[in-house]
């Protein structure tokens, strides 16, 4: 993850930004509100909070993620994409069955599903580079690009492991009794983005842009 | 519906075992690796996560947060969304280790097992940080413009907190 998270300089603006900006209104309100020394304490004990978050995460993560590569290795996802195959087909426009744009999409969303994001995202790479080579993209994305980016912003994965981490970790009784919730506003999401992808690229289509 | 969610985990652990063991995999080295990468990422987000904590920390102490949450409560009022998870909305499509740490603020603010909270890891668990998502599938290829690829996303996460809201309620009564 770290060595993409260098590559993206526009994200890392953003996030320059609003780490110079909180700090600078943080100020300007403990200045107004008479609250400085909390805000000098919250400094050197956040600190040392993170520390103990990820103490506290580290064990549920190495565990879903040692369980998962268990799955992976035994091939569950490539019988997930398998199963998946015919919903992308539908999904995406123009792509034969059995190519293999399909079979690394699937392979993506398969493996999203099951929350290996260090698995699903060197294979939605592929499957864009595949999709950018058939569809010859110039330097404007193609409808099916951004069914693929958007279908992988909307956080498909069954069992959300760091939410229930983080909740483990601040003392929930079930960290996992928010699961149905969970299912229904990421199919919600999911289906809301595809829709809409759907929808603005009929619209730009009929402008007669790319 | 707590007996139910019970069962899930439990379930997919002895169902992944036992269908490695049926595909003679090395459960025991495949699962240590698989491991040794999650403690990898735990490392990894480490240094981002105390500056993250240290800057929502500051937010919170200052009073910022209050003033922020009471610009937005008829909003939230009006589609009865928990106005202590707006920060929370507002930062999830930017940064993943700045939602958690909003997330664990917002969690010490209001109590585990509250309404907030749970709507709050209903977030988290169920949206992506999408600026960063596009930045990294459009960076691989040649391609500049992704044109409506941040829109559309947006369009789901813009609502979807509105829907978080609604599926708490539902399930768990305010």
């Amino acid at each position: 993850m770290v060595h993409i998270y260098k590559k993206i300089k526009g994200i890392y603006w953003k996030m320059k930004v609003i780490m110079v900006v909180i700090p600078i209104i943080s100020l300007i309100f403990a200045a107004f509100n008479g609250k400085m020394s909390e805000l000098s304490a919250g400094i050197i004990s956040k600190s040392g909070e993170a520390v103990e978050l990820v103490i506290s995460l580290c064990g549920i993560m190495c565990f879903w993620c040692g369980l998962m590569r268990v799955a992976e290795r035994a091939g569950l996802t490539e019988k997930l994409a398998r199963l998946l195959s015919p919903v992308v087909c539908a999904l995406f426009r123009g792509l034969p069955k059995g190519s293999k744009a399909v079979g690394l999409i699937t392979m993506n969303l398969a493996a999203n599903i099951l929350g290996l994001g260090n698995a699903s995202t060197p294979l939605g790479i592929a499957a864009m580079r595949e999709l950018s080579d058939i569809e010859h993209a110039d330097e404007y994305a193609t409808d099916n690009m951004i069914l693929l980016a958007v279908l992988n912003t909307a956080s498909l994965q069954v069992i959300p492991a760091t939410a229930a981490a983080l909740r483990t970790a601040n003392g929930a009784e079930n960290p996992f009794d928010i699961l149905p919730c969970v299912w229904i506003v990421s199919v919600y999401a999911a289906v809301v983005a595809v829709v809409a992808a759907k929808i603005m690229g009929r619209i730009a289509r009929k402008r007669g842009e790319h | 519906m707590t007996d139910f969610t019970d069962w899930i985990i439990p379930s997919i652990t002895v169902a992944v075992f036992v269908y490695a063991a049926i595909k003679r995999v090395d459960v025991f080295e495949a699962f240590c690796e698989g491991a040794a990468d999650g403690l990898k990422t735990c490392v990894d987000i480490l240094p981002a996560l105390v500056l993250l904590l240290v800057c929502i920390g500051m937010f919170r102490a200052s009073g910022a947060v209050e003033a922020l949450t009471t610009l937005l409560r008829p909003l939230c009022n009006a589609v009865g969304f928990p106005t202590e998870v707006m920060p929370l909305v507002i930062l999830r499509p930017f940064s993943g280790s700045g939602a958690m740490a909003v997330y664990n603020d917002i969690a010490a603010a209001v109590g585990t097992d509250t309404f907030a909270e749970r709507v709050a890891a209903v977030l988290i668990g169920s949206s992506e940080t999408t600026f960063y998502t596009v930045a990294v599938y459009f960076s691989a290829v040649r391609v500049k413009k992704t044109r409506y690829a941040v829109p559309a996303a947006l369009t789901a996460d813009l609502t979807a907190w509105i829907v978080c809201g609604f599926t708490i309620f539902a399930f768990f009564g305010n």
